[in-house]
């Protein structure tokens, strides 16, 4: 099957969808969700039978679209998290529906299931960009529907609040990044990375600095995506203030495909010694620092949300550490199967955390005190994905972490592992506080109800807790996906 | 499969059924005895003429990576094996009543056990490492919700200390795994050894620190060992049978099974450090076990120092040290569970282990007061327990080691070391008589009661494991010795 139709299911899906949703009666537009993820799984599966061969090279739309199969991975890593997100918002609903203006009560929510369609179908167009206008428009794509997304609880400030900070650093980044391409395709005469990639080896040593600073540009650009420090500044609030779904949407899909996006480029440019010397240093540093503050920044939030924020930032440095590694011989696979990991394992703990946070009406630690007392098994179920997280062996976040420890170890970054090593203790330290939460601590209402956990919910819970240790222990599935 | 697969499965059923249902302790003892008794039918059908690796079984998990699940027990293995399941016996067995998740508690203890026996019996690098690490994860729940005093604090420090130490120790896994011919790359840890034998794999002297740094925080070397003794002191009793008596011990089967065969030059040259550092463990940790004035602290702080004679073995790099630092292994983890097993008795009668208020309790538990001057002769290292061929073996094997030289560092050391020996006699003769001699301190109430009837049976199953064993080392000896047969004269 040619894959360019998996794009083209999304959007038509995505369409059919507002349209179902305005003729929809007020009160029955939440029920979109259920062809949402229905159509979402259908085009998921319909991944596994991609043949990357199929696609005929000398079309017209191959100059931008490649279909190889770290497209394919990802697209399969986009439609995941977009199916867990959907399901995720179905639990979700009562909370945004609450902040929604009381007269349109019920009937707002067709939207927030709609729009992460749209998101899912400009993050596989990302997946496949290699020409940097396609990147550019498929990212613009996943931006604006965020832009709206995180500000959809329209009368809740904190939500107001993120969507203002998003789309002004987001506008921002935008910025940085047309402005590097511009200057890329100054000094390349090319958009496209392939052509880029032919014609660098050619440039005269002169143009060297000038092709740096539009790299430089656009990496900026890409670390806003991926919240590396130092563009993570408004990761923090805007995770705080979205609406969960979206947060895990954002700490996950969009992370993802800003690294894609950065593993293609630097593709393109490490194809001469002096670019990549200096890109893989630049990528060394990033990486240290990242690991390092988002590690430190983390140990004293006593919120959750911004805790697993700038968890999802020290993520990004020890996924850096691997693509600074990209030297090693199973580095590349070594980010993916991070990239995987770190999907399974977030999207659990943010689906616990919109199941709790629900019925307990916040998401600071403390709400989570007793948590073991009222419902083990998420209590559970968030062990396990704080334990992942944290990198325990037996779960794949371990393994993650393994994998990539090991490509930096060939690459001789001996430095950047001693930090990961000191930012991996730290790790324990503040994931280990929600453990404290719900197994230590009493819950404030001792009599408090059971909290209502939906069947789709239950399901994804189960399937995630399932996939955290069995990948952790029989890693070949995910391995083999991503060859 | 191996029949080892069901040694480590019967701890984590058992677990999952504790879990789940009612009678968590009648289930955990029977999962436990059920283990035991597998174990010593292992032991006995274990063939001592062919030794090497026995009851082998595996399968491959990543390709790429080479990654397998694969068990195998050789004799060092089968001995470690019995120690866990006898401790694991006892420890279960002598769980008082508890209030809050009995059947957590419970789990919590058989996957500790689990987790040293998978780690004992895996075959492959990443499943020695990550079994282990599966076993911390229950201690660091049973310290923070079942401890006492600052429980929180320290369930945080222990967490940290032994988490950074398992990283180190992982890179230097890493090291080991990557210094490997690319040809030969495999993560089969009997591979690694022949390897390391035969000279073909020396990953160099950072990777051994790495390996001694790692290892070492988890076995408490000094200076790495300030987790320990509030680690022992705030954990529930069976909590600390378990992790002094076996999960600790991890670290020195781990330098065993890899820093002996794969680094002997390392370790000689590093010598020095090493030597100095183990008698920081014996001297120094050793005089400030004498000053404790709490029981629970003062086992903790005697669980420290009595590393340094673990070490001792493994720096002699020789049959007769190595034998005894493997004998040292089984007899230390016995006699602690031992000594907490009575500690956490005399606590939860008493009320208080402070040496101050106790004072006169042989009087009215006379039974109590045998058993723990057992565990506390056992400790010493007095003749008939397993502890005194096991120093012996120790000191000859560290006394022998280039004995053509003078009287170098390693004499030296022994000479100081042995003091070690007098040492712990003083604190524990002197705790033996504060807490069951003298005057009725005024704790020491009347109507408590003896030793009751689990506690005792457990701590005299220990016991009379020291005793054979003691009177009769070979029976381990046996098993152990061809293991080291590459350093055979």
């Amino acid at each position: 099957m040619n894959p360019i139709y998996l794009e083209i299911a999304v959007v038509v899906l995505g369409l059919l969808l507002l349209a179902a949703e305005s003729f929809a009666g007020p009160g029955r537009k939440s029920g979109i969700a259920h062809p949402a993820i229905t159509g979402l799984i259908l085009v998921f599966v319909a991944t596994f039978w991609i043949d990357p061969l199929a696609m005929d090279v000398t079309a017209p739309y191959a100059r931008f679209y490649s279909a190889d199969f770290l497209a394919v991975f990802f697209k399969q890593l986009a439609l995941l998290s977009t199916i867990v997100v959907l399901i995720m918002a179905q639990e979700y609903a009562p909370v945004v529906e609450a902040s929604l203006p009381s007269s349109r009560r019920g009937a707002g929510l067709g939207e927030f299931y709609a729009l992460p369609v749209f998101t899912c179908a400009g993050l596989m167009w990302m997946a496949s960009a290699v020409d940097f206008v396609l990147i550019f428009v498929s990212l613009e794509l996943v931006t604006i529907s965020f832009y709206i997304l995180v500000s959809y609880m329209r009368q809740d400030r904190g939500s107001l609040e993120a969507g203002v900070k998003f789309l002004v650093l987001g506008a921002l980044s935008t910025g940085f990044l047309i402005y590097g391409i511009t200057w890329i395709y100054g000094v390349t005469g090319q958009t496209n990375l392939h052509a880029i990639a032919a014609v660098i080896p050619a440039l005269k040593h002169a143009a060297a600095p000038a092709l740096l600073f539009g790299l430089g540009l656009v990496l900026v650009s890409l670390g806003f995506k991926v919240a590396a420090v130092p563009f993570q500044f408004w990761v923090p609030d805007v995770y705080q203030g979205a609406p969960t779904p979206i947060t895990a949407f954002l700490s996950v899909a969009s992370k993802a495909a800003g690294f894609v996006v950065l593993l293609r480029v630097l593709q393109a440019f490490v194809v001469v010694p002096y670019l990549q010397e200096k890109i893989m240093l630049l990528m060394a540093i990033l990486a240290g620092i990242t690991m390092v503050f988002g590690n430190l920044a983390a140990i004293p939030q006593s919120n959750l949300k911004r805790l697993l924020a700038y968890s999802s930032v020290a993520h990004a440095g020890y996924l850096l550490l691997g693509v600074a590694s990209l030297g090693a011989p199973f580095a590349g696979m070594a980010v993916l199967f991070y990239l995987g990991a770190y999907l399974i394992m977030t999207l659990l703990a943010f689906l616990i955390m919109a199941v709790v946070s629900k019925t307990v009406g916040g998401d600071d630690i403390a709400d989570f005190n007793g948590l073991n007392q009222r419902a083990p098994h998420l209590a559970f179920a968030m062990l396990l994905a704080m334990a992942s997280l944290a990198g325990v062996p037996l779960t794949v976040g371990f393994l993650g972490k393994l994998f990539i420890f090991e490509a930096a170890f060939q690459q001789g970054h001996f430095v950047l592992i001693a930090l990961g090593i000191v930012t991996v203790a730290s790790g324990f330290y503040y994931y280990l506080k929600v453990v404290r939460a719900m197994y230590w601590q009493q819950p404030a209402d001792p009599e408090a109800p059971e909290i209502p956990v939906g069947v789709a919910a239950r399901l994804t819970i189960a399937i995630l807790c399932a996939l955290t240790i069995w990948l952790g222990v029989y890693p070949a599935p995910l391995l083999s996906l991503i060859r | 499969m191996s029949p080892l697969l069901s040694l480590i499965l019967i701890p984590l059923v058992t677990a999952a059924f504790c879990m789940a249902g009612s009678a968590p302790r009648r289930i955990s003892l029977f999962g436990a005895g059920a283990n035991l008794l597998l174990t010593l039918y292992l032991l006995a059908s274990y063939n001592l003429e062919i030794g090497g690796y026995q009851f082998v079984g595996g399968r491959l998990l990543a390709p790429f990576y080479g990654l397998a699940f694969s068990l195998g027990a050789d004799g060092l293995s089968m001995v470690m094996l019995l120690l866990t399941t006898l401790v694991t016996l006892a420890a279960v067995w002598v769980t008082p009543p508890i209030n809050r998740y009995a059947g957590m508690f419970y789990a919590c203890l058989l996957l500790i056990s689990a987790g040293a026996i998978g780690a004992f019996v895996s075959t492959d690098l990443f499943f020695f490492y990550a079994f282990h690490e599966l076993a911390l994860v229950p201690t660091f729940l049973l310290i923070g919700i079942w401890g006492s005093g600052e429980r929180q604090r320290i369930a945080w420090k222990v967490t940290i200390y032994l988490a950074t130490g398992s990283f180190v120790l992982l890179l230097g896994l890493i090291g080991i795994w990557l210094a490997v011919p690319a040809g030969l790359r495999t993560l089969d840890m009997r591979i690694l050894q022949q390897l390391g034998v035969a000279g073909i794999l020396s990953p160099g002297p950072a990777v051994y620190l790495l390996l001694l740094a790692g290892f070492g925080s988890l076995i408490a070397l000094f200076p790495l060992h300030s987790w320990a003794p509030e680690a022992y002191a705030s954990a529930p009793a069976p909590a600390a049978m378990l992790h002094a008596g076996v999960l600790k011990k991890f670290g020195l089967y781990g330098l065993l099974r890899l820093a002996v065969p794969i680094f002997p030059e390392e370790i000689q040259q590093f010598a020095g450090l090493l030597l100095i550092l183990l008698l920081g463990n014996i001297i120094y940790v050793g005089f400030v076990t004498i000053a404790q004035k709490r029981l629970d602290l003062m086992l903790g702080y005697s669980s420290v120092m009595h590393m340094g004679y673990a070490f001792l073995g493994l720096v002699a790099l020789n049959q007769i040290g190595l034998a005894g630092m493997s004998l040292m292994i089984v007899a230390h983890g016995l006699t602690i569970a031992a000594l907490f097993a009575l500690c956490g008795e005399i606590g939860s009668r008493w009320g208080t282990l402070e040496f101050a208020k106790l004072g006169g309790l042989a009087a009215g538990a006379p039974k109590l007061g045998l058993l723990f001057g057992f565990a506390a002769m056992a400790s010493i290292g007095l003749p008939g327990f397993l502890s005194f061929p096991s120093e012996v073996l120790i000191f000859f094997g560290a006394f022998a080691q280039g004995v053509t030289g003078g009287f170098n560092i390693y004499q030296t050391s022994v000479a100081f070391a042995l003091w070690g020996v007098v040492i712990s006699a003083i604190y524990m003769l002197r705790a033996y008589r504060r807490i069951f001699w003298g005057g009725r301190g005024v704790a020491a109430v009347d109507g408590v009661g003896d030793v009751s009837c689990a506690v005792r049976w457990a701590v005299i199953l220990l016991l009379a494991a020291l005793l054979v064993t003691g009177f009769r080392p070979a029976l381990l000896l046996d098993y152990i010795n061809p293991v080291f047969d590459y350093f055979a004269p």
